[in-house]
């Protein structure tokens, strides 16, 4: 049954074709059945081909399925093609099962909004592209999907467009994207120019039979990765997620925390031959990695937007992938996106039942005490919280220990301590968040609080049933400490990732590494519980005693008008120039006269057109003399 | 005999059309072109096409130039329209069929001795015509017949009166 | 015996005349009876080269003129009653609509 994969994508597909074409007739009832029903079919449809993959062997990976020739010109061949390996299961799963719940919580989110089947139309098609994006078996194909959740994730962040910002933060993910997706159109290129084809095997049988340089690989490796740090946020070209939160909170659940964002992970771990290959790019990947992640998380600190301070969390815990990914570990870092999937879509869709309960309303200062009126939404977000700050035995626990132990153990020191140094920050931040929520004085707006009520159950379940994932979902990959042949998940995408070195640490240490980090974990816990329940006035005093500090942190160090002085303002006013001179006097002034010329060649022969039959026939006539002229001599 | 019919069968024709091109009148026209058509099925029988004499005189003769006849008598022009006043138009195109003639014949002197004996075989049975119209023409056939009814369906949806008017 | 040649020169003289006529004339009618009349100078020069090949197609192909022609004067008449009664004429020189 496992053939019917390459069905998996087209389901979306036809449903976002339906919304857009008949969405404006149809009733809400029927929109959202359309689009819930069509991710359910690619979910069953995953689910057996999973089924399936488990059934056949590891020498049949990967399972590929070319449906046309695509790009059939000489020099540049690419299929549409699509494929089907432990990788690619893994990632359509997560979309397919996270997509399914957040496609069900949108019905209820979204119930109110006038433009509910556009909505829906867009979800959809952001997840055919994401699944094309992770079942393409070439480079080129891939960058279709790429592109394609690039422009859904510019009209969801800007769905409201209306709103001002909304619009702005659209266009800036959009352009922001775009810078790295340049890069990762060169690299692309780099590769087609020296190995001749885009497949995923092609590339990886050129590079084990040694037919590139390394320098080409660190090179082409360098430039994807460009790519993945645009569609990842990561140093230097973040800026864009935080700010992509002005869309939908189940879209800022879905594109910007469980999926499209960690695409570049994703790309990294298909093209992991090519990093294994090239120790500079690796490294590269880690040191980003590891700076973004404790450079998020201290800007988590001060935020005040509830969906700000998940979204630099967001950035700071893929960076903990490309963490995995740069040391070598990449079943560590898909595990950890595996994991972290489940718990921060459940961490943005609690955030969004939060803002449903509160009319809106997503400044902290303006909640406190939420817990006895949420009863769902309060021990979800805490499950949620739990698991991302790696408290053991939730799934973040066990993702992050993986990650963590392998640069341990693979000797990137440096890269660990930052790691663990984010764990204590990552603890800290998530419980300030609950405590101001949740917990404390009531600082809710009287209007708001009229309206206080907890979501309707097509809200609550998926919270639920995402609250589960998030405890269990860890225990695919339980570390050797635990027991041996544990590690399931690894074990099932050993296939997929080159046999890197190896170094295997003893017991004692893994374990004391593990301890390590739990503890730090919860001393993050217990300062946010200090800081925020036993001495609330404490993050004042120290906002009044270190100004400089405080006013950097919550300005995100000034990167965004750093990056507006540097590059938006002279490229603005450049490009003005450029419109009064060049586009209006001579681009213009051309199609002008162009079209005056044409217009007046036109009356002249329009006098041909007597409008007589006669003069027509005529004509004809003298065409048909020559024309038997032309034959005859 | 045969050398005597044809030449008076195209006697008749050719006067006949002269007829047609000098008379005012359009009942005339339509007339001189029956006698027209009928010279032209007894040159078609001459040439051993019996079969395709008689659908010329009968389809051709009967309906299509009686058919002339109503819609003149329809449209009802009281006096003739006198010919073209309009000379250059005339002589220009007079000119260009005379250049166009000159072309064919130039074309058909290459054919010449091609054209000067008859092929011996016998071709006038309609049995034969029937049973070629019948297997090797079938779908042209068949394509003629929807193209009639479009025809007349169209014929009739434009010519007839609407009701508001 | 007649060589088929006369009946093709024939023809052709019946084709000038029609071509001539058509442009003489000045009503739609009678311009559509001269293309009538060209359309029969064509049979004539088929028939002709059938008798001078001895290939029976070209019989078959003058059947399906005339049927065409059945078909073209029946829509032609139709729309040359339409324009009689919008614009009262059939006089091609006041039938300017198309000029440019």
């Amino acid at each position: 049954m496992t053939e019917i994969f390459w069905m998996i994508p087209f389901f979306p597909a036809l449903g976002s074709l339906v919304l857009v074409l008949l969405g404006h007739k149809l009733s809400k009832k029927h929109v959202s059945f359309i689009a819930c029903s069509t991710i359910f079919i690619s979910l069953c449809i995953s689910v057996i081909s999973f089924a399936g993959l488990l059934k056949i062997g590891a020498e049949n990976y990967p399972l590929v399925k070319k449906l046309f020739t695509w790009i059939p010109t000489h020099g540049f061949k690419a299929d549409f093609s699509l494929q089907f390996d432990p990788l690619s299961a893994i990632m359509v799963l997560i979309v397919t099962v996270v997509g399914f719940l957040i496609h069900i919580y949108s019905t209820g989110y979204m119930a109110e909004d006038k433009s509910y089947s556009r909505y829906f139309a867009y979800l959809n098609l952001f997840t055919f592209a994401m699944l094309i994006l992770v079942m393409a078996s070439n480079i080129v194909l891939m960058f279709v999907g790429w592109e394609g959740v690039g422009l859904c994730s510019y009209l969801l962040i800007g769905f409201w467009f209306e709103k001002h910002s909304a619009a702005q933060a659209g266009k800036k993910a959009f352009i922001v994207n775009r810078i790295g997706d340049a890069a990762f159109l060169i690299g692309i290129l780099f590769i087609f120019f020296h190995i001749g084809s885009g497949e995923f095997t092609a590339i990886n049988t050129a590079i084990s039979r040694g037919s590139i340089s390394t320098g080409f690989a660190t090179v082409v490796g360098i430039l994807l990765f460009a790519g993945a740090t645009g569609k990842s946020a990561q140093i230097p070209l973040y800026v864009w997620l935080p700010d992509a939160m002005e869309g939908p909170t189940p879209v800022s659940a879905f594109i910007h925390a469980a999926t499209m964002v960690t695409a570049g992970v994703y790309m990294v771990a298909r093209m992991n031959f090519l990093y294994s290959f090239s120790g500079t790019a690796s490294h590269i990947i880690a040191f980003i990695g590891a700076l973004t992640a404790i450079y998020a998380a201290t800007m988590a600190l001060t935020q005040n937007d509830i969906k700000r301070v998940l979204a630099y969390s967001t950035i700071s815990q893929i960076g903990y992938m490309f963490i995995g990914c740069g040391v070598g570990a990449y079943s560590a870092g898909m595990f950890h996106l595996y994991t972290h999937a489940f718990f921060k879509s459940l961490l943005f869709l609690a955030a969004g039942s939060v803002m449903h309960a509160l009319s809106g309303e997503a400044d902290m200062r303006k909640m406190g005490g939420l817990k006895k009126y949420l009863p769902i939404t309060y021990p979800a977000f805490l499950i949620g919280a739990i698991a991302i700050s790696g408290i053991p035995f939730f799934s973040g626990f066990f993702s992050k220990d993986a990650i963590l132990t392998k640069a341990f153990t693979n000797g990137q020191y440096f890269v660990w301590t930052i790691g663990v140094l984010g764990t204590i920050l990552t603890a800290f931040y998530m419980f300030r968040l609950i405590f101001l929520t949740f917990h404390g004085k009531e600082r809710i707006t009287p209007e708001a609080k009229m309206l206080l009520h907890e979501s309707p159950p097509v809200m609550t379940v998926p919270l639920v049933i995402l609250a589960f994932f998030s405890v269990v979902a860890g225990y695919a990959g339980v570390p050797a400490v635990f027991g041996k042949k544990l590690d399931w998940f690894s074990c099932f995408l050993q296939p997929i990732f080159s046999r890197g070195r190896e170094v295997h640490v003893s017991l004692g240490a893994e374990l004391a590494l593990i301890l390590i980090s739990s503890f730090l974990a919860i001393l993050g816990l217990y300062l946010a519980y200090l800081s925020y329940i036993k001495r609330p006035q404490f993050p004042h005093t120290f906002a009044t005693r270190f100004p400089f500090i405080y006013r950097l942190l919550y300005n995100k160090y000034y990167v965004d008008e750093a990056y507006d002085a540097l590059f938006v303002r002279p490229l603005v006013r450049g490009s003005e120039q450029i419109y009064n001179k060049f586009d209006l006097k001579i681009i213009d002034g051309a199609v002008n006269e162009t079209a005056s010329a044409t217009g007046s060649f036109g009356k002249l022969i329009c006098y041909l057109q007597t409008g007589f039959i006669k003069d027509y026939a005529l004509v004809f006539l003298l065409g048909v003399a020559l024309f038997l002229g032309y034959l005859l001599f | 005999m045969a050398q005597f019919l044809f030449f008076l069968l195209a006697l008749i024709c050719v006067i006949s059309i002269l007829g047609f091109i000098l008379s005012k009148n359009q009942i005339y026209n339509a007339l001189c072109l029956v006698v027209a058509f009928t010279a032209m099925g007894g040159l078609f029988s001459l040439l051993d096409a019996p079969f395709v004499a008689v659908v010329q005189i009968i389809i051709y003769a009967g309906a299509i130039v009686v058919l002339f006849l109503f819609v003149i008598m329809m449209i009802d022009v009281r006096k003739g329209i006198p010919p073209e006043k309009n000379r250059w138009t005339l002589y220009l195109s007079v000119g260009i069929s005379l250049v166009l003639a000159a072309e064919f014949a130039f074309s058909l002197s290459k054919a010449i001795c091609f054209l000067k004996t008859p092929a011996t075989k016998e071709i006038g049975n309609p049995t034969a015509l029937g049973h070629i119209l019948f297997t090797k023409y079938i779908y042209p056939f068949e394509i003629t017949s929807v193209l009639i009814v479009t025809a007349i369906v169209g014929a009739i949806v434009l010519a007839k009166k609407r009701e508001e008017e | 015996m007649i060589q088929p040649i006369y009946f093709i020169i024939l023809s052709l003289i019946i084709f000038v005349l029609g071509i001539i006529a058509f442009f003489i004339k000045r009503d739609l009618i009678t311009m559509f009876m001269a293309v009538e009349v060209m359309l029969n100078a064509a049979n004539l020069a088929f028939i002709a080269l059938t008798k001078a090949i001895g290939i029976i197609d070209g019989q078959i192909i003058v059947l399906f003129v005339i049927t065409v022609a059945a078909a073209e004067a029946a829509v032609g008449l139709a729309i040359i009653l339409l324009i009689f009664r919008q614009k009262k004429t059939i006089r091609t020189e006041d039938i300017q609509v198309m000029k440019g």
